[in-house]
């Protein structure tokens, strides 16, 4: 049994019963089919994460999204007064996560594209839109940069999903999409 | 020195005593971090059920902390070191090598483990088991869980020791039983998964205490992940040796091929470690190839490995159950399994649960895109409650209860309250765990205080749907709280009060299996190995999986084009 020595001593030499050997062969094809799924939605899907990513500083980042906010702001909203900010159709929307809100908030147009640039400013946050339910890890230093392009109209929440400390779930942030 | 030996009268293994008190030690203070870390769980769930809301935000984070930590390290890894040391010592027949020096090993994982505690309840560490820099801890935080770490390591080298030891005295005959060799396997991933630890944690020590500038906090989730989830992995060794092990201890079971078992743990030993992508899916700057070689274990071969476990294991069972007479029909050997004996149905619980609640939901948040959906979410850790919970856990707590009359030498205590626990404490975590996955299909947050967002610059609202599960949850995680406690309570006072397992308790009430041992497969042979019971469970099996699988991909292309 488990607990003892195999009796047959030469048990490498033992031949696969048939049973065995299907099941075997089963799970290795599927594993196969579920690594070749991955690869297929990179060619025929249509949701992938990008790989475009740069190092940046915080502070200069920070600046960055303050000058694009400026620029593009049609109001402010909520308690503590965020700009909502409309870019251009087709070009970059910036988004800041920090200790603990989301800024500025977006105003994107139905069914264009925007190359969306996340970081942080301090921990890590999570960026998680809701109830689409997108999720992505956002880091300081680093800078992602993903083209989006919603679908849907309505009013979208970005929720912090990466635990950042005390206020972690008040740090809710929004994304419009208008038609 | 023959006299610290003692030859067990119900297994004649020769057992050396040294071992076994190490055994035992490390078991028990296992038993204590179960206790401490799962009543932390209880406030933990208490506090996510929106209707009751125990704890406040600031005690909410560091009671999870806690909660983490205790469970996923302490409870497990002391676990883990009582497991390896008696896969080789006990069931090698040999003494245990340099008692002295696993002695030393034990009391840094004491100083270590109490110390990373006391940095948890002092406050200002509420940082999580995962630490991610640059979110700072105490010093002494980092330290504790260094110090542990050290000492395991050094007890996974006293287990190795132990080998060759047996290998030179010549104490068992040909290869090493199968339970050792999957005790062999938790061995070589924890000295891989002990040293990125160390990797990680060092770096954020030397930073906690002013000696380096920064830590990339990329670097350090790849690194992390590499003990984070490769310690998990040596719970799936682990407790697949253990489920062998108690497939044979209650009903005399043997693997149906020792080859294709222990390949299925070679896959393990070497595939399983390249997980920690699994957690790197959703962060900036990784490459897609990257990803998708690594989180799929290279083309999915230590899911491989695992899926021939859950075949051989319920295969093993089946063919004993034949053997000893259930042959009728499909499932006679199923239905009438030994579901009175604690062992044997936290056994099947372990197993199944493992499998479909954990395993399933385990490949589809792993996979490089599907992952987009859940990161971050509820589903994280509902997955691996399943997984570490109604799998790891419950496996353990079965072989506990074969392992007090045997090592301890003492008859159970409340028998009829060790017949229902399992049930109890293994239908509350699978509770826990589909309610918590069914959260963070709606989105829910994970480590997070407050679902409806009071005070949050801008609402927002989950479904309604959410708070239910969340309240779902939290009664199931009574229910496994109370589990928990009837298996401390069972386990403690059979120790401290259970009568002295002499020859006449040993006649009465055997604990290893008595059907002798008749050979039911001569292993090949036609005649032998019919499994219909088997294959029609791993079929199910199977349908679940592609079916559940490719509901994901649905949902996935119904979100927001992106790339």
């Amino acid at each position: 049994m488990a607990l003892t020595s195999p009796e047959n001593r030469l048990w490498w030499k033992e031949s696969l019963h048939g049973v065995e050997i299907v099941w075997i062969s089963i799970a290795f094809l599927w594993g196969l089919v579920m690594f070749f799924t991955m690869i297929y939605w990179h060619i025929a899907g249509e949701q992938n994460l990008s790989n475009e990513a740069y190092r940046v500083d915080p502070e200069e980042y920070g600046r960055r999204v303050e000058d694009f906010a400026e620029q593009y702001k049609v109001r402010e909203e909520g308690t503590t007064s965020i700009p909502v900010v409309r870019p251009p159709a087709g070009g970059d929307a910036y988004m800041i996560g920090r200790l603990w809100e989301w800024w500025p908030i977006l105003e994107l147009q139905k069914g264009q594209s925007y190359r969306l640039h996340l970081s942080s400013m301090d921990w890590l946050h999570g960026w998680s839109l809701q109830p689409t339910n997108i999720n992505i890890e956002i880091h300081p230093n680093y800078e992602m940069i993903i083209t989006i392009k919603p679908d849907q109209a309505g009013v979208f929440g970005v929720i912090c999903n990466e635990y950042c400390g005390v206020g972690h779930s008040q740090m809710v942030g929004r994304i419009y999409v208008v038609d | 020195m023959p006299a610290i030996f003692r030859t067990c009268p119900e297994t004649g293994l020769k057992i050396h005593g040294p071992a076994e008190t190490l055994i035992k030690i490390n078991a028990v203070v296992a038993v204590v971090f179960l206790a401490v870390g799962g009543l932390l769980g209880l406030l933990v769930a208490m506090t996510r059920w929106p209707a009751v809301h125990l704890l406040p935000a600031e005690w909410f984070y560091l009671v999870l902390t806690g909660h983490g930590i205790n469970v996923l390290i302490f409870w497990i890894i002391f676990f883990e070191v009582a497991v390896l040391y008696f896969a080789s010592a006990v069931l090698l027949n040999c003494r245990l090598a340099t008692p002295k020096i696993a002695w030393a090993a034990f009391a840094l994982m004491i100083v270590g483990s109490v110390m990373n505690n006391v940095a948890v309840f002092q406050g200002e560490s509420s940082v999580m088991f995962t630490s991610y820099v640059p979110m700072p801890a105490k010093p002494h935080f980092y330290l504790g869980l260094i110090l542990f770490a050290v000492g395991a390591l050094v007890a996974v080298f006293v287990f190795f020791g132990t080998l060759v030891i047996a290998k030179q005295e010549r104490t068992y005959e040909g290869s090493v039983p199968l339970v050792t060799f999957g005790a062999i396997t938790a061995a070589i991933i924890a000295v891989f998964s002990i040293t990125s630890g160390a990797l990680a944690l060092i770096p954020a020590f030397l930073w906690s205490i002013g000696l380096v500038s920064n830590v990339d906090s990329l670097m350090y989730r790849v690194i992390w992940w590499g003990l984070g989830h490769s310690s998990q992995q040596i719970n799936v060794a682990a407790h697949v040796a253990v489920w062998y092990a108690i497939a044979a201890l209650v009903l005399g079971a043997k693997p149906l091929s020792e080859k294709v078992s222990r390949t299925a743990f070679l896959l393990y030993i070497a595939f399983l470690q390249i997980a920690s992508a699994h957690h790197i899916l959703a962060d900036p700057g990784i490459a897609s190839e990257w990803k998708v070689f690594n989180t799929s274990y290279a083309m999915y071969l230590a899911v491989l490995g695992s899926m021939i476990h859950g075949m051989s294991i319920p295969g093993a069972i089946e063919a004993a159950q034949r053997r000893n007479g259930f042959t009728h029909g499909m499932f006679e050997w199923l239905r009438k399994g030994p579901w009175g004996n604690p062992a044997f149905a936290a056994l099947v619980l372990s197993v199944v649960m493992f499998g479909i609640a954990g395993g399933i939901t385990g490949v589809v948040l792993g996979a490089e895109q599907l992952n987009l959906l859940m990161h971050n979410t509820l589903y994280v850790p509902g997955h691996f409650h399943a997984t570490v919970v109604a799998g790891t856990t419950l496996a353990f707590m079965g072989i506990t209860y074969p392992l007090v009359p045997l090592i301890f030498r003492r008859e159970l205590v409340m028998k009829k309250v060790a017949q229902w626990q399992p049930y109890l404490f293994g239908i509350g975590a699978l509770g826990i765990s589909l309610f918590m996955m069914g959260a963070g299909t709606l989105g829910v947050s994970r480590r997070h205080w407050d679902i409806a967002f009071t005070d949050a610059p801008v609402p927002y609202d989950y479904p309604p749907a959410a708070y239910l599960m969340l309240g779902l949850n939290g009664l199931f995680a009574i229910m496994a709280t109370i589990g928990g406690i009837l298996f401390v309570v069972v386990i403690v006072s059979s120790i401290l009060f259970g009568a002295k397992r002499g020859e006449a308790e040993i006649k009465r009430n055997p604990v290893v299996f008595q059907g002798g041992a008749v050979a039911v497969s001569g292993y090949g042979s036609e005649g032998t190995l019919r499994l219909p019971g088997t294959v029609v469970l791993v079929s199910l099996f199977f349908v679940s999986f592609v079916l559940y699988y490719y509901i994901n991909w649905k949902y996935l292309s119904e979100v927001w084009p992106l790339h």
